[in-house]
């Protein structure tokens, strides 16, 4: 990941000239960010960078695009292909449901309790993940679940005769949109409530309807709080693997369950193409975030 | 007046048990500039809100130009608005943000074009165009709103305390290019503030507001000069009040501290002994005995401050304490804390405060 | 309006179904442990399991060591960055975000690559060099959560001006962070620790990854093995997410409010 070199060389380079104007003061003054930087280079800039560079090296040390390239095995390439599936559908859905609940708690005249009510457990759902969650879907829509039965037994709507499974794609991103929902109302609430009341009101005066409102500039002015969060959610889902390795033991392929299996048992019988997923894995998500600074810098010229 | 154009008739409002505007009524003509003046929550604001379509009246009637709107929606009403925080929208240009209005009006672009550039002429601000809100200063983003505002040629315009959010010298500068441009186009506008500088300098008329009613309504000259109320006088510019008791009401004669003041004919309603306020503006005073000034009053020199251009004193004359101001003249020194001054006026400048 | 409400209440009462139903589902579950009655077995099975309560004390112990942590690093480098080296904030505002893009699985990878046994810094080598790490591993997981409470916490007091007032009444850098920043911060810095709380008492990956009697690897056993005793356990982790939430949204009542504000 170029970022990360590129912040080493911002670090350094921003160390000269307050060095040379005061150097006096010098101990002091780093004194307190060093337990920081020697934290963050230790044990998260190092332990990444030792992965990236592992994935272009063989086991003799010599440098090489093969593991890369074996990445594009059809096994891989199919867990690739699931994680970012799940992790892209169950982002967008959840990014528009939060957003669609954000809307209603903040602007559509609910009560105020339901506000703080649904922040404070969005707050809870949004870190409820894992076994728990795994479980609490398994409950609900496993094949004993209390959804399954009762439409079973009420509407008589058998869900797994209808091809319906929970260890699966969509099993899966159901169980994530749990968490992915609540996220994105806790960080798309202070978004809209940036959104003043006065400029609803100057649109009114000036003629426009709501939908011109929204159209003109509500949804630009949220869109890249929309598109940030989601990406935020991408991230998020993609190296989730505590709720699919416990929904689905390792019966769904996806890319952290198969590098968790490579760490425990080499099951790829090449260390390095460890390092070559746990690299595919950055590369994705930080492309993503590549992509989302990129779109704000070229056309959100008005951000300040 | 002339057939109004904006009539507001016995408008009322209510938010659940507390009435804040109570059977407002204001007729205001053509091309005139009326302001609302008044302390927060005295309800001006609301009553703009009103007219604007934001709030629904509890009772009565808003007309404008001979059609009653009162049930319109804000979008429908074709008025033109400038709120305190400018409201500029923050994704939009300055050349879009005037154009906003002209766009959702299905105007072709060429023509609206014209427009913002004949806008971006009018507040001065022709380079401005393809800049952000968030580039700009505070006068020029409330200059922006108020081209915003006007740039669909609304048939009135509202103006809820635009200046409050800018400093003291922008403030008045914006004002006066506020009043210049509503005279050039001759539109028709009411101006919501707090501050009777503001109100007194800039409006064909005031609606001094108090607890949901209008005080009074008049132009600068009467209701700085001839307030009707208690709550006007003491609201609108310094105001000295002193206490005063009857001595003889048929012929209009009152005591302040043990010194006599007659007051020709003013007193009607008062009889002998009563006790009353009685005000006197700064301006009306001065120091010393002058001629054509047929009261006086004998104190002693309470506080001198120096203030450029003039000298404010205040004089104590036993419990009361008159403000005035004397030019600043640099041959004579100032007065003196503690030395014996008289201080003398018109009779027909004091008022008396029902 | 009106129809605006009719949609909102929809969209919540909609949401609120998507959200309740599995915690009533696993409710329901948790309570079926005897045959034909609902009972509170599963629980007390749960509750009463030796394995339970070592793990649960395990990962309980590491969030505290991890919060102490977390607080070490992130308060006196927030603080520092707002009073004196303001040029170095994007950096670190940078690096506290690394986490939310470096999943936890690679981090946890780099470290069983960095730190094993036979490399110069064997923190892999021993227990508690493991236990240590997992606590490293973790503070780094809570770095965007807890740097983000504590530098709004400090954006709240003005840091600038309370620390030049200290500096003027005659108190030296101890008693400035001692009496004055921290107990300023106090409430952002403990909504921090039950957020890391939160997500350290359950994880999963690290604490497998790296061998760790904890709580998150027993949860994912019981689960492969077991039937009414998960739901009960979901039900109780759910019950301390809660807890820890309800305890964030309390303390922000009594955090300060901007006192930067003139009026």
């Amino acid at each position: 990941m170029t970022d990360l070199s590129l912040s080493n060389k911002a670090i350094a380079g921003n160390t000269a000239p307050p060095a040379e104007a005061r150097s006096l003061r010098l101990p002091t003054q780093w004194l307190g960010v060093t337990p920081f930087f020697v934290f963050a280079v230790m044990f998260l800039i190092l332990p990444t960078l030792y992965l990236m560079l592992g994935a272009f090296q063989n086991e003799a040390g010599e440098f090489t695009f093969a593991n890369i390239v074996a990445l594009f095995s059809a096994n891989i390439v199919a867990a690739y292909w699931i994680s970012i599936k799940v992790s892209l559908a169950s982002s967008l859905i959840g990014a528009f449901a939060g957003l669609a609940i954000a809307i209603a708690i903040v602007r559509g005249g609910l009560p105020n309790w339901i506000r703080s009510a649904t922040l404070t457990f969005s707050g809870v759902a949004s870190n409820f993940a894992g076994v728990p969650l795994a479980f609490a879907f398994i409950a609900t829509l496993g094949r004993l679940g209390l959804v399954t039965v009762l439409l079973n037994t009420l509407v008589g709507l058998n869900l797994y005769a209808h091809g319906f499974n929970l260890l699966s794609f969509w099993g899966l991103t159901i169980t994530y949109v749990y968490f992915q929902i609540p996220l994105m109302v806790v960080i798309i609430v202070p978004a809209i409530d940036g959104l003043k009341r006065e400029w609803g009101e100057a649109a009114a005066t000036l003629g426009a309807t709501q939908a011109q409102y929204w159209r003109m500039v509500v949804i630009p002015v949220l869109w890249p709080s929309f598109l940030g969060t989601v990406i935020l959610l991408f991230a998020n889902a993609f190296g989730a693997i505590a709720t699919a390795y416990a929904l689905t033991g390792s019966s769904l392929n996806i890319v952290p369950i198969l590098l968790y299996a490579q760490i425990r048992g080499d099951v790829l019988h090449n260390a390095h193409l460890g390092y070559a997923i746990a690299f595919g894995m950055i590369f994705i998500t930080g492309l993503a975030n590549i992509f989302y600074i990129w779109f704000r810098t070229r056309s959100e010229r008005w951000l300040k | 007046m002339a057939e109004p154009f904006l009539s507001i008739q016995h408008v009322r409002k209510s938010f659940g048990a507390t009435t804040v505007v109570e059977d407002f009524n204001l007729d205001v003509a053509p091309g005139e500039f009326v302001s609302f003046l008044g302390p927060s929550g005295c309800g001006k604001t609301t009553v703009l809100r009103m007219v604007a379509g934001f709030e629904e009246p509890s009772a009565g009637k808003i007309v404008v130009g001979g059609k009653d709107i009162t049930r319109l929606k804000p979008n429908q009403r074709n008025v033109g608005m400038v709120f305190q925080a400018y409201a500029l929208f923050p994704n939009l240009t300055v050349a879009q943000n005037i154009a906003f209005g002209l766009k959702v009006g299905g105007m072709a672009k060429p023509d609206a074009d014209r427009r913002v550039a004949e806008m971006l002429d009018m507040i001065k601000l022709p380079q401005m165009a393809d800049r952000y809100p968030y580039q700009l200063s505070g006068g020029q983003q409330q200059r922006i709103a108020l081209a915003r505002a006007i740039a669909p040629k609304p048939k009135l315009l509202l103006l809820d305390e635009p200046l409050s959010a800018l400093d003291a010298k922008v403030r008045v500068s914006l004002r006066e290019e506020i009043r210049s441009i509503q005279k050039k186009l001759g539109i028709t506008t009411i101006f919501v503030t707090h501050d009777q500088e503001e109100a007194l300098s800039i409006s064909d008329r005031i609606a001094v507001m108090y607890g949901g009613r209008a005080e009074q309504v008049g132009t600068p000259f009467e209701i700085y000069n001839r307030p009707a109320t208690k709550f006007v006088a003491n609201f609108v510019g310094t105001l000295n009040v002193l206490e005063g008791k009857v001595t003889d009401a048929a012929s209009g004669k009152v005591q302040v501290n043990s010194q006599e003041v007659s007051l020709k004919g003013k007193l009607n309603g008062s009889k002998s002994g009563d006790t009353l306020s009685l005000a006197l503006r700064p301006e009306a005073i001065s120091l010393g005995r002058q001629p054509g000034h047929d009261a006086s009053l004998s104190g002693e020199i309470a506080e001198v401050h120096f203030l450029g251009s003039v000298i404010r004193v205040r004089v104590g004359i036993g419990g009361n304490t008159v403000s005035l101001d004397t030019f600043n003249n640099s041959t004579t020194p100032p007065p003196v804390v503690g030395d014996k001054a008289d201080i003398s006026f018109s009779s027909g400048d004091m008022l008396v405060l029902h | 309006m009106k129809s605006g409400r009719f949609w909102a209440w929809f969209v919540f009462l909609l949401g609120a179904a998507y959200f309740f139903i599995p915690l009533i589902a696993t409710i329901e579950f948790s309570l079926r442990m005897r045959r034909g009655v609902y009972s509170f077995d599963a629980y007390k099975v749960v509750l009463g399991d030796s394995q339970f309560q070592a793990t649960f004390m395990f990962s309980v112990i590491v969030a505290v060591f991890t919060i102490l942590l977390g607080v070490l690093i992130v308060v006196p480098t927030a603080y520092w960055i707002r009073l004196r080296l303001p040029q170095l904030r994007p950096i670190v505002e940078f690096i506290t975000l690394l986490p939310l893009v470096i999943p936890a699985i690679v981090i946890v990878f780099g470290y069983i690559r960095m730190y094993g046994s036979n490399s110069p810094l064997p923190f892999l080598g021993s227990n508690l060099g493991a236990n240590a790490l997992l606590v490293i591993g973790y503070a780094a997981l809570a770095l965007p959560y807890m740097y983000r409470a504590v530098d709004t916490g400090l954006r709240t007091i003005d840091v600038r001006t309370l620390t030049e007032a200290a500096q003027i009444l005659g108190a030296g850098w101890g008693t400035i962070i001692a009496r004055v920043i921290l107990p300023n911060v106090l409430i952002a810095v403990l909504s921090g620790a039950f957020l890391t709380f939160a997500i350290v008492i359950g994880e999963f990956t690290m604490a497998s990854l790296l061998n760790r009697p904890a709580f998150g690897p027993y949860l994912q056993n019981l689960v492969a093995n077991r039937a009414y005793e998960p739901a009960a356990l979901s039900i109780i982790a759910f019950v301390i997410t809660w807890g820890c939430m309800s305890l964030i949204q309390i303390l922000s009542r009594f955090a300060p409010k901007s006192a930067s504000r003139p009026n």
